[in-house]
Protein backbone atom coordinates (compact mmCIF):
# COMPACT_ATOMS: atom_id res chain seq x y z
CA UNK A 1 0.00 0.00 0.00
CA UNK A 2 3.10 2.44 0.24
CA UNK A 3 3.77 2.30 -2.61
CA UNK A 4 0.72 3.59 -4.03
CA UNK A 5 1.37 6.69 -1.80
CA UNK A 6 3.36 8.58 -3.84
CA UNK A 7 0.94 8.47 -6.79
CA UNK A 8 -1.84 9.00 -4.87
CA UNK A 9 -0.31 12.16 -3.88
CA UNK A 10 1.11 12.85 -6.92
CA UNK A 11 -2.48 12.77 -8.80
CA UNK A 12 -4.07 14.73 -6.25
CA UNK A 13 -1.95 17.66 -6.78
CA UNK A 14 -2.56 17.65 -10.54
CA UNK A 15 -6.51 17.90 -9.66
CA UNK A 16 -5.44 20.28 -8.05
CA UNK A 17 -3.30 22.20 -10.25
CA UNK A 18 -5.87 21.69 -13.14
CA UNK A 19 -8.62 23.16 -11.17
CA UNK A 20 -6.53 26.18 -10.02
CA UNK A 21 -5.68 26.66 -13.53
CA UNK A 22 -9.37 25.82 -15.00
CA UNK A 23 -10.36 28.97 -12.42
CA UNK A 24 -8.19 30.96 -13.46
CA UNK A 25 -10.39 34.63 -15.41
CA UNK A 26 -8.07 34.30 -18.41
CA UNK A 27 -8.29 30.67 -18.88
CA UNK A 28 -11.13 29.97 -21.66
CA UNK A 29 -13.90 27.74 -20.05
CA UNK A 30 -13.76 26.31 -23.94
CA UNK A 31 -10.14 25.42 -23.65
CA UNK A 32 -10.03 24.31 -20.26
CA UNK A 33 -12.77 22.25 -18.74
CA UNK A 34 -12.56 22.23 -14.53
CA UNK A 35 -12.39 18.47 -12.69
CA UNK A 36 -15.80 19.22 -11.48
CA UNK A 37 -17.01 20.48 -14.50
CA UNK A 38 -16.05 17.27 -16.51
CA UNK A 39 -17.07 14.73 -13.32
CA UNK A 40 -20.60 16.67 -14.12
CA UNK A 41 -20.07 15.35 -17.57
CA UNK A 42 -19.65 11.73 -16.71
CA UNK A 43 -23.18 12.32 -14.21
CA UNK A 44 -24.63 13.62 -17.35
CA UNK A 45 -23.29 11.79 -20.68
CA UNK A 46 -23.04 9.09 -18.50
CA UNK A 47 -25.02 6.56 -21.14
CA UNK A 48 -23.48 8.26 -24.45
CA UNK A 49 -20.15 7.60 -22.59
CA UNK A 50 -20.34 4.16 -21.45
CA UNK A 51 -21.70 3.04 -24.55
CA UNK A 52 -18.87 4.44 -26.98
CA UNK A 53 -16.13 3.58 -24.25
CA UNK A 54 -17.40 -0.29 -24.99
CA UNK A 55 -16.86 0.00 -28.64
CA UNK A 56 -13.46 1.88 -28.45
CA UNK A 57 -12.75 -1.16 -26.11
CA UNK A 58 -13.97 -3.84 -28.31
CA UNK A 59 -11.60 -2.15 -31.15
CA UNK A 60 -8.36 -2.20 -28.42
CA UNK A 61 -9.44 -5.82 -27.30
CA UNK A 62 -9.70 -7.83 -30.56
CA UNK A 63 -6.98 -5.32 -32.24
CA UNK A 64 -4.71 -6.47 -29.50
CA UNK A 65 -5.34 -10.22 -29.91
CA UNK A 66 -4.89 -10.24 -33.88
CA UNK A 67 -1.60 -8.58 -33.49
CA UNK A 68 -0.35 -10.89 -30.31
CA UNK A 69 -1.24 -13.90 -32.88
CA UNK A 70 0.31 -12.08 -35.57
CA UNK A 71 3.17 -10.93 -33.63
CA UNK A 72 3.94 -13.87 -31.54
CA UNK A 73 3.80 -16.08 -35.36
CA UNK A 74 6.14 -13.49 -37.30
CA UNK A 75 8.70 -13.20 -34.54
CA UNK A 76 9.25 -17.15 -34.20
CA UNK A 77 8.68 -17.85 -38.25
CA UNK A 78 11.67 -14.64 -37.87
CA UNK A 79 13.68 -16.68 -35.04
CA UNK A 80 13.56 -20.15 -37.30
CA UNK A 81 14.84 -18.91 -40.08
CA UNK A 82 17.46 -16.29 -40.97
CA UNK A 83 16.47 -15.94 -44.55
CA UNK A 84 12.82 -14.47 -43.60
CA UNK A 85 14.48 -12.46 -40.79
CA UNK A 86 17.30 -10.76 -42.50
CA UNK A 87 14.51 -10.78 -45.67
CA UNK A 88 11.28 -9.13 -43.46
CA UNK A 89 13.57 -7.63 -40.63
CA UNK A 90 13.89 -4.18 -42.74
CA UNK A 91 9.83 -4.22 -43.72
CA UNK A 92 9.20 -4.70 -39.65
CA UNK A 93 11.00 -1.38 -39.20
CA UNK A 94 8.98 0.38 -41.78
CA UNK A 95 5.66 -0.89 -40.69
CA UNK A 96 6.69 0.61 -37.51
CA UNK A 97 7.89 4.32 -39.43
CA UNK A 98 4.92 4.74 -41.43
CA UNK A 99 2.47 7.59 -39.76
CA UNK A 100 -0.32 5.69 -38.87
CA UNK A 101 -2.51 9.30 -39.03
CA UNK A 102 -1.83 9.37 -42.79
CA UNK A 103 -2.66 5.85 -43.03
CA UNK A 104 -5.77 5.70 -41.25
CA UNK A 105 -8.23 7.42 -43.71
CA UNK A 106 -6.96 5.12 -46.85
CA UNK A 107 -7.63 2.50 -44.49
CA UNK A 108 -11.10 3.67 -43.81
CA UNK A 109 -11.50 4.15 -47.57
CA UNK A 110 -10.53 0.60 -48.31
CA UNK A 111 -12.27 -1.36 -45.68
CA UNK A 112 -15.26 1.10 -45.39
CA UNK A 113 -16.69 2.75 -41.84
CA UNK A 114 -17.14 -0.39 -39.99
CA UNK A 115 -14.63 -2.15 -37.61
CA UNK A 116 -12.53 -3.68 -39.96
CA UNK A 117 -10.03 -0.44 -39.88
CA UNK A 118 -9.79 0.49 -36.32
CA UNK A 119 -8.79 -3.31 -35.99
CA UNK A 120 -6.01 -2.94 -38.85
CA UNK A 121 -4.81 0.28 -37.45
CA UNK A 122 -4.66 -0.89 -33.78
CA UNK A 123 -2.86 -4.49 -34.95
CA UNK A 124 -0.64 -2.34 -37.01
CA UNK A 125 0.47 0.21 -34.17
CA UNK A 126 1.00 -3.17 -31.66
CA UNK A 127 2.56 -5.62 -33.97
CA UNK A 128 5.71 -3.74 -33.90
CA UNK A 129 6.43 -4.01 -30.23
CA UNK A 130 5.42 -7.68 -29.90
CA UNK A 131 7.27 -8.79 -32.58
CA UNK A 132 10.63 -7.14 -32.13
CA UNK A 133 10.29 -7.68 -28.82
CA UNK A 134 9.48 -11.78 -28.54
CA UNK A 135 12.17 -12.07 -31.38
CA UNK A 136 14.41 -10.42 -28.77
CA UNK A 137 13.35 -12.88 -26.11
CA UNK A 138 14.30 -15.81 -27.91
CA UNK A 139 17.02 -14.89 -29.04
CA UNK A 140 18.76 -14.31 -25.70
CA UNK A 141 18.85 -17.86 -24.89
CA UNK A 142 22.85 -18.36 -24.16
CA UNK A 143 24.48 -20.59 -26.60
CA UNK A 144 25.18 -23.06 -23.55
CA UNK A 145 21.78 -23.76 -23.44
CA UNK A 146 21.33 -24.62 -26.14
CA UNK A 147 24.36 -26.60 -26.77
CA UNK A 148 23.21 -28.73 -23.60
CA UNK A 149 19.81 -29.41 -25.11
CA UNK A 150 21.69 -30.32 -28.94
CA UNK A 151 23.53 -32.85 -26.20
CA UNK A 152 20.24 -34.71 -24.65
CA UNK A 153 19.12 -35.30 -28.43
CA UNK A 154 16.12 -32.45 -28.15
CA UNK A 155 14.52 -31.56 -31.60
CA UNK A 156 13.86 -28.25 -32.40
CA UNK A 157 10.57 -27.95 -31.23
CA UNK A 158 11.65 -29.33 -28.21
CA UNK A 159 13.70 -26.89 -27.61
CA UNK A 160 11.91 -24.16 -29.04
CA UNK A 161 9.28 -25.31 -26.46
CA UNK A 162 11.14 -26.29 -23.61
CA UNK A 163 13.67 -23.41 -23.24
CA UNK A 164 13.22 -20.45 -26.24
CA UNK A 165 9.39 -19.64 -25.32
CA UNK A 166 9.46 -19.80 -21.49
CA UNK A 167 12.92 -17.74 -21.56
CA UNK A 168 11.22 -15.26 -23.78
CA UNK A 169 7.82 -15.15 -22.03
CA UNK A 170 9.31 -12.16 -20.12
CA UNK A 171 10.02 -9.62 -23.28
CA UNK A 172 6.63 -11.31 -24.54
CA UNK A 173 4.60 -9.63 -21.58
CA UNK A 174 7.31 -6.02 -21.86
CA UNK A 175 6.33 -5.96 -26.03
CA UNK A 176 2.66 -6.55 -24.54
CA UNK A 177 2.89 -3.36 -22.15
CA UNK A 178 3.97 -0.98 -24.48
CA UNK A 179 1.47 -2.52 -27.44
CA UNK A 180 -1.35 -2.23 -24.98
CA UNK A 181 -1.25 1.43 -23.90
CA UNK A 182 -0.53 2.64 -27.74
CA UNK A 183 -3.62 0.00 -28.77
CA UNK A 184 -6.11 2.78 -27.26
CA UNK A 185 -4.25 5.94 -29.56
CA UNK A 186 -4.85 3.55 -32.58
CA UNK A 187 -8.13 3.03 -31.89
CA UNK A 188 -8.88 6.90 -31.78
CA UNK A 189 -6.74 7.55 -34.58
CA UNK A 190 -9.36 5.18 -36.51
CA UNK A 191 -11.92 6.55 -35.24
CA UNK A 192 -10.98 9.72 -36.46
CA UNK A 193 -10.40 8.59 -39.77
CA UNK A 194 -14.11 7.69 -39.85
CA UNK A 195 -16.01 6.11 -37.40
CA UNK A 196 -20.00 6.71 -36.51
CA UNK A 197 -19.30 5.39 -32.71
CA UNK A 198 -16.45 5.03 -30.21
CA UNK A 199 -15.08 7.35 -27.74
CA UNK A 200 -12.22 8.82 -30.58
CA UNK A 201 -15.08 9.97 -32.62
CA UNK A 202 -17.11 11.60 -29.33
CA UNK A 203 -13.88 13.22 -28.82
CA UNK A 204 -13.36 15.02 -32.24
CA UNK A 205 -17.13 15.40 -32.32
CA UNK A 206 -17.49 17.01 -29.02
CA UNK A 207 -14.45 19.40 -29.80
CA UNK A 208 -16.37 20.63 -32.94
CA UNK A 209 -19.53 21.18 -30.58
CA UNK A 210 -17.49 23.00 -28.23
CA UNK A 211 -18.88 20.28 -25.12
CA UNK A 212 -15.35 20.54 -23.86
CA UNK A 213 -16.22 18.62 -20.49
CA UNK A 214 -17.90 16.30 -22.44
CA UNK A 215 -13.94 15.97 -24.37
CA UNK A 216 -12.06 16.00 -21.35
CA UNK A 217 -14.74 13.06 -20.13
CA UNK A 218 -13.66 11.06 -23.00
CA UNK A 219 -10.04 12.05 -22.59
CA UNK A 220 -9.98 10.38 -19.16
CA UNK A 221 -11.92 7.49 -19.88
CA UNK A 222 -9.24 6.22 -22.70
CA UNK A 223 -6.79 7.11 -20.76
CA UNK A 224 -8.12 5.12 -17.34
CA UNK A 225 -8.75 2.31 -20.33
CA UNK A 226 -5.15 2.09 -21.51
CA UNK A 227 -3.70 2.21 -17.84
CA UNK A 228 -6.34 -0.61 -16.88
CA UNK A 229 -4.73 -2.49 -19.63
CA UNK A 230 -1.12 -1.89 -18.86
CA UNK A 231 -1.78 -3.50 -15.30
CA UNK A 232 -3.68 -6.13 -16.76
CA UNK A 233 -0.40 -7.21 -18.60
CA UNK A 234 1.56 -6.61 -15.64
CA UNK A 235 -0.79 -8.95 -13.63
CA UNK A 236 -0.46 -11.49 -16.69
CA UNK A 237 2.97 -11.64 -16.53
CA UNK A 238 3.19 -12.09 -12.64
CA UNK A 239 0.82 -14.84 -12.81
CA UNK A 240 2.78 -16.60 -15.84
CA UNK A 241 6.25 -16.02 -14.54
CA UNK A 242 6.66 -16.46 -11.12
CA UNK A 243 10.04 -17.58 -11.89
CA UNK A 244 10.99 -14.33 -12.90
CA UNK A 245 10.00 -12.31 -9.69
CA UNK A 246 11.80 -14.67 -7.18
CA UNK A 247 14.81 -14.90 -9.37
CA UNK A 248 15.03 -11.14 -8.70
CA UNK A 249 14.43 -11.00 -5.02
CA UNK A 250 16.89 -14.09 -4.45
CA UNK B 1 25.27 -34.23 3.57
CA UNK B 2 25.80 -37.80 3.81
CA UNK B 3 23.94 -39.19 1.29
CA UNK B 4 24.01 -42.67 0.74
CA UNK B 5 23.76 -44.13 -2.46
CA UNK B 6 21.47 -47.67 -1.81
CA UNK B 7 21.14 -48.77 -5.41
CA UNK B 8 21.69 -48.23 -8.71
CA UNK B 9 19.20 -45.19 -9.79
CA UNK B 10 19.58 -46.25 -13.14
CA UNK B 11 19.95 -49.04 -15.24
CA UNK B 12 24.06 -49.36 -16.34
CA UNK B 13 23.97 -49.85 -19.80
CA UNK B 14 24.23 -53.25 -21.26
CA UNK B 15 26.99 -52.17 -23.84
CA UNK B 16 29.79 -53.76 -22.17
CA UNK B 17 32.56 -51.99 -23.75
CA UNK B 18 32.23 -48.24 -23.68
CA UNK B 19 35.53 -46.89 -23.66
CA UNK B 20 36.54 -43.29 -25.29
CA UNK B 21 39.53 -43.16 -27.60
CA UNK B 22 41.06 -39.93 -28.62
CA UNK B 23 43.25 -39.89 -31.19
CA UNK B 24 45.19 -36.84 -32.44
CA UNK B 25 42.62 -34.55 -31.85
CA UNK B 26 43.38 -31.25 -33.43
CA UNK B 27 40.98 -28.58 -32.55
CA UNK B 28 41.45 -24.33 -33.88
CA UNK B 29 39.25 -21.58 -33.79
CA UNK B 30 39.54 -18.34 -35.77
CA UNK B 31 41.58 -16.30 -33.50
CA UNK B 32 41.09 -12.20 -32.66
CA UNK B 33 44.08 -11.71 -34.94
CA UNK B 34 45.15 -13.22 -38.25
CA UNK B 35 46.67 -16.41 -36.78
CA UNK B 36 44.29 -19.10 -35.53
CA UNK B 37 44.19 -20.07 -32.47
CA UNK B 38 45.45 -23.39 -32.13
CA UNK B 39 43.17 -24.65 -28.68
CA UNK B 40 43.98 -28.59 -29.21
CA UNK B 41 47.33 -29.56 -31.28
CA UNK B 42 47.44 -33.90 -30.96
CA UNK B 43 45.55 -34.73 -27.91
CA UNK B 44 45.77 -38.99 -27.41
CA UNK B 45 43.54 -39.94 -24.25
CA UNK B 46 42.16 -43.57 -24.07
CA UNK B 47 39.40 -44.26 -20.75
CA UNK B 48 38.24 -47.64 -20.54
CA UNK B 49 34.77 -49.36 -19.99
CA UNK B 50 33.73 -47.87 -16.53
CA UNK B 51 36.95 -45.91 -15.64
CA UNK B 52 37.48 -42.38 -14.58
CA UNK B 53 39.95 -40.74 -16.52
CA UNK B 54 40.60 -36.75 -14.91
CA UNK B 55 41.81 -34.49 -17.03
CA UNK B 56 43.92 -31.16 -15.49
CA UNK B 57 45.22 -28.28 -16.67
CA UNK B 58 46.07 -24.33 -16.91
CA UNK B 59 42.71 -22.72 -17.59
CA UNK B 60 42.44 -21.99 -21.16
CA UNK B 61 44.10 -25.15 -22.07
CA UNK B 62 41.54 -26.67 -24.65
CA UNK B 63 39.80 -28.77 -21.64
CA UNK B 64 36.19 -27.59 -22.31
CA UNK B 65 36.61 -28.16 -26.03
CA UNK B 66 38.08 -31.61 -25.31
CA UNK B 67 35.00 -32.89 -23.81
CA UNK B 68 32.75 -30.81 -26.21
CA UNK B 69 34.33 -32.84 -29.28
CA UNK B 70 33.58 -36.24 -27.24
CA UNK B 71 30.17 -35.39 -26.47
CA UNK B 72 30.10 -34.65 -29.87
CA UNK B 73 28.67 -31.21 -30.25
CA UNK B 74 31.94 -30.47 -32.08
CA UNK B 75 34.16 -31.56 -34.47
CA UNK B 76 37.87 -32.31 -34.40
CA UNK B 77 40.07 -30.31 -37.93
CA UNK B 78 42.55 -33.21 -37.25
CA UNK B 79 42.42 -36.78 -35.49
CA UNK B 80 39.50 -39.10 -34.54
CA UNK B 81 37.27 -39.08 -31.42
CA UNK B 82 35.50 -42.61 -30.54
CA UNK B 83 33.20 -43.56 -28.35
CA UNK B 84 32.42 -47.04 -27.91
CA UNK B 85 33.79 -47.78 -31.52
CA UNK B 86 31.51 -45.51 -33.00
CA UNK B 87 32.71 -41.88 -34.72
CA UNK B 88 29.58 -39.90 -36.01
CA UNK B 89 28.56 -37.33 -33.42
CA UNK B 90 25.46 -38.44 -33.70
CA UNK B 91 26.21 -41.68 -32.30
CA UNK B 92 28.89 -40.00 -29.82
CA UNK B 93 25.75 -37.44 -28.86
CA UNK B 94 23.76 -40.38 -27.78
CA UNK B 95 26.14 -42.11 -26.00
CA UNK B 96 27.42 -39.36 -23.53
CA UNK B 97 25.89 -37.40 -21.21
CA UNK B 98 27.19 -34.00 -21.16
CA UNK B 99 27.52 -31.85 -18.10
CA UNK B 100 28.97 -28.35 -18.25
CA UNK B 101 30.65 -26.30 -15.98
CA UNK B 102 27.67 -23.72 -15.14
CA UNK B 103 24.30 -25.64 -13.45
CA UNK B 104 22.18 -24.18 -16.68
CA UNK B 105 19.03 -25.21 -14.82
CA UNK B 106 15.86 -23.80 -16.16
CA UNK B 107 14.74 -21.40 -14.27
CA UNK B 108 10.92 -21.92 -14.82
CA UNK B 109 11.72 -25.22 -13.95
CA UNK B 110 11.15 -26.91 -10.60
CA UNK B 111 14.12 -29.18 -9.30
CA UNK B 112 12.35 -32.31 -10.20
CA UNK B 113 11.33 -30.88 -13.86
CA UNK B 114 14.67 -29.99 -14.19
CA UNK B 115 15.87 -33.25 -13.33
CA UNK B 116 13.30 -34.92 -15.86
CA UNK B 117 14.28 -32.39 -18.58
CA UNK B 118 17.00 -34.46 -20.82
CA UNK B 119 14.69 -37.77 -20.11
CA UNK B 120 12.08 -35.78 -21.53
CA UNK B 121 14.29 -34.65 -24.71
CA UNK B 122 14.30 -38.06 -25.38
CA UNK B 123 10.42 -38.12 -25.89
CA UNK B 124 9.41 -39.41 -22.62
CA UNK B 125 6.47 -38.17 -21.67
CA UNK B 126 6.75 -35.81 -19.17
CA UNK B 127 4.82 -37.16 -16.58
CA UNK B 128 6.56 -40.11 -17.17
CA UNK B 129 9.96 -38.21 -16.55
CA UNK B 130 8.65 -36.38 -13.35
CA UNK B 131 8.29 -39.94 -11.86
CA UNK B 132 11.06 -41.58 -12.92
CA UNK B 133 13.37 -38.47 -11.33
CA UNK B 134 11.65 -38.30 -8.16
CA UNK B 135 13.32 -41.45 -6.80
CA UNK B 136 16.41 -40.18 -7.63
CA UNK B 137 15.57 -37.00 -5.94
CA UNK B 138 15.44 -38.81 -3.15
CA UNK B 139 18.09 -40.70 -2.95
CA UNK B 140 20.47 -37.74 -3.60
CA UNK B 141 18.98 -35.84 -0.98
CA UNK B 142 16.69 -33.07 -2.35
CA UNK B 143 13.28 -34.95 -0.95
CA UNK B 144 10.83 -32.38 -0.22
CA UNK B 145 12.67 -30.05 -2.69
CA UNK B 146 10.77 -31.28 -5.78
CA UNK B 147 8.43 -28.07 -6.39
CA UNK B 148 11.79 -25.81 -5.14
CA UNK B 149 12.51 -23.52 -7.98
CA UNK B 150 16.58 -23.58 -9.14
CA UNK B 151 17.07 -19.70 -7.35
CA UNK B 152 15.44 -20.98 -4.05
CA UNK B 153 18.07 -23.77 -3.81
CA UNK B 154 21.58 -24.00 -2.54
CA UNK B 155 25.14 -24.15 -5.06
CA UNK B 156 25.64 -27.68 -4.20
CA UNK B 157 21.69 -27.98 -4.51
CA UNK B 158 21.66 -27.20 -7.70
CA UNK B 159 24.72 -29.15 -9.15
CA UNK B 160 23.10 -32.09 -7.80
CA UNK B 161 20.15 -31.27 -10.07
CA UNK B 162 22.17 -31.13 -12.79
CA UNK B 163 23.76 -34.35 -12.41
CA UNK B 164 20.83 -35.97 -11.83
CA UNK B 165 19.50 -34.42 -15.38
CA UNK B 166 23.14 -36.18 -16.69
CA UNK B 167 22.56 -39.56 -15.36
CA UNK B 168 18.48 -40.04 -15.66
CA UNK B 169 18.98 -40.67 -19.68
CA UNK B 170 21.32 -43.67 -18.38
CA UNK B 171 24.11 -43.30 -20.91
CA UNK B 172 26.96 -45.12 -20.49
CA UNK B 173 29.80 -42.55 -21.17
CA UNK B 174 29.73 -38.88 -18.74
CA UNK B 175 31.52 -36.11 -19.65
CA UNK B 176 32.26 -33.96 -16.40
CA UNK B 177 33.04 -30.08 -17.06
CA UNK B 178 34.48 -29.23 -13.66
CA UNK B 179 31.38 -29.82 -11.79
CA UNK B 180 32.15 -28.07 -8.74
CA UNK B 181 34.19 -25.19 -9.70
CA UNK B 182 31.46 -22.84 -8.81
CA UNK B 183 30.93 -24.26 -5.37
CA UNK B 184 33.10 -23.05 -2.13
CA UNK B 185 35.34 -25.37 -0.71
CA UNK B 186 32.89 -27.10 2.22
CA UNK B 187 30.58 -28.14 -0.51
CA UNK B 188 32.97 -29.01 -2.91
CA UNK B 189 34.25 -31.38 -0.99
CA UNK B 190 31.19 -32.98 0.24
CA UNK B 191 30.13 -32.89 -3.48
CA UNK B 192 33.46 -34.94 -4.47
CA UNK B 193 32.45 -37.56 -1.82
CA UNK B 194 28.98 -37.57 -2.75
CA UNK B 195 30.19 -38.16 -6.80
CA UNK B 196 32.64 -41.19 -5.48
CA UNK B 197 30.04 -42.83 -4.08
CA UNK B 198 27.37 -42.47 -7.54
CA UNK B 199 30.05 -43.88 -9.12
CA UNK B 200 31.07 -46.62 -6.91
CA UNK B 201 27.28 -47.92 -7.04
CA UNK B 202 27.00 -46.91 -10.68
CA UNK B 203 30.00 -47.29 -12.66
CA UNK B 204 30.12 -45.15 -15.79
CA UNK B 205 32.81 -44.11 -17.88
CA UNK B 206 33.66 -41.13 -17.20
CA UNK B 207 36.06 -37.81 -18.50
CA UNK B 208 36.35 -35.73 -15.33
CA UNK B 209 37.61 -32.30 -16.66
CA UNK B 210 38.85 -29.88 -13.35
CA UNK B 211 42.12 -27.62 -13.10
CA UNK B 212 42.09 -29.01 -9.44
CA UNK B 213 45.05 -31.37 -8.98
CA UNK B 214 43.71 -32.40 -5.83
CA UNK B 215 39.94 -33.30 -7.11
CA UNK B 216 41.16 -35.25 -10.25
CA UNK B 217 43.66 -37.27 -7.90
CA UNK B 218 40.68 -38.17 -5.64
CA UNK B 219 38.22 -38.91 -8.04
CA UNK B 220 39.99 -40.70 -10.97
CA UNK B 221 41.89 -43.69 -11.78
CA UNK B 222 44.12 -41.94 -13.85
CA UNK B 223 44.98 -38.42 -14.65
CA UNK B 224 45.60 -36.95 -17.49
CA UNK B 225 47.47 -33.44 -17.31
CA UNK B 226 47.44 -31.29 -20.36
CA UNK B 227 49.84 -28.17 -21.62
CA UNK B 228 48.68 -24.70 -21.43
CA UNK B 229 47.49 -23.90 -25.19
CA UNK B 230 48.07 -25.16 -27.04
CA UNK B 231 46.85 -28.15 -25.27
CA UNK B 232 48.79 -31.45 -25.36
CA UNK B 233 49.00 -34.31 -22.57
CA UNK B 234 52.05 -33.73 -21.05
CA UNK B 235 51.78 -36.76 -18.83
CA UNK B 236 49.40 -39.53 -17.55
CA UNK B 237 49.53 -40.32 -14.10
CA UNK B 238 47.74 -43.54 -12.66
CA UNK B 239 46.52 -43.51 -9.16
CA UNK B 240 47.22 -46.47 -7.04
CA UNK B 241 44.39 -46.45 -4.81
CA UNK B 242 41.08 -48.28 -5.07
CA UNK B 243 37.93 -45.84 -5.39
CA UNK B 244 35.94 -44.67 -3.70
CA UNK B 245 38.89 -43.42 -1.46
CA UNK B 246 38.60 -42.28 1.84
CA UNK B 247 39.30 -38.12 2.05
CA UNK B 248 42.11 -38.14 4.64
CA UNK B 249 43.61 -41.68 3.74
CA UNK B 250 44.06 -39.78 0.13
CA UNK B 251 45.26 -36.83 1.58
CA UNK B 252 47.72 -38.23 3.44
CA UNK B 253 49.29 -41.09 1.68
CA UNK B 254 52.55 -40.88 0.24
CA UNK B 255 52.00 -42.54 -3.33
CA UNK B 256 49.62 -39.66 -4.12
CA UNK B 257 51.55 -36.82 -2.30
CA UNK B 258 54.44 -37.51 -5.03
CA UNK B 259 51.82 -37.70 -8.13
CA UNK B 260 50.13 -34.46 -6.96
CA UNK B 261 53.66 -33.27 -6.56
CA UNK B 262 54.42 -34.54 -9.96
CA UNK B 263 51.42 -32.84 -11.43
CA UNK B 264 51.90 -29.54 -10.43
CA UNK B 265 55.19 -29.33 -11.24
CA UNK B 266 54.06 -30.57 -14.82
CA UNK B 267 51.45 -28.06 -14.88
CA UNK B 268 53.88 -25.19 -13.25
CA UNK B 269 56.73 -25.51 -15.72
Amino acid sequence: MRRWLPASALLLLFLGAWAWLASLPSVDDLTLASPAEVWGAFGDDRDLLLDNARVTLVEVLLGLAISIVAGVSFAVAMHLSRTLRDATYPLLVASQAVPIVVLAPIFVLAFDYGMGPKLAIVALICFFPITVNVLDGLRSVEQDHLKLMRSFGASRVRTLRSVEVPAALPSFFSGLRVAATVSVIGAVFGEWAGADEGLGRLVLLGNNQLQTPRVYAGVVLLTLMAVALFTLVTLLERLTCPWNRTERTA
Amino acid sequence: MQTKVVAPAVEPSSEGETSVAVRGVRRAFRGTHREPLVALAGVDLHVGANEVLGVVGPSGCGKSTLLELVAGLQEPDGGSVEVAGRSPAKARRELCAFMPQRDLLLPWRDALGNAALALECQGVPRGEARSRAAPLLERFGLGGFEAARPAQLSGGMRQRVAFMRTLLPGRPVLLLDEPFASLDSITRASMQAWLADALATEPRTVLLVTHDVEEALFLSDRVAVLSARPGRVVQELEVPMPRPRDRRAAVTDPALARLRERALEVLGS
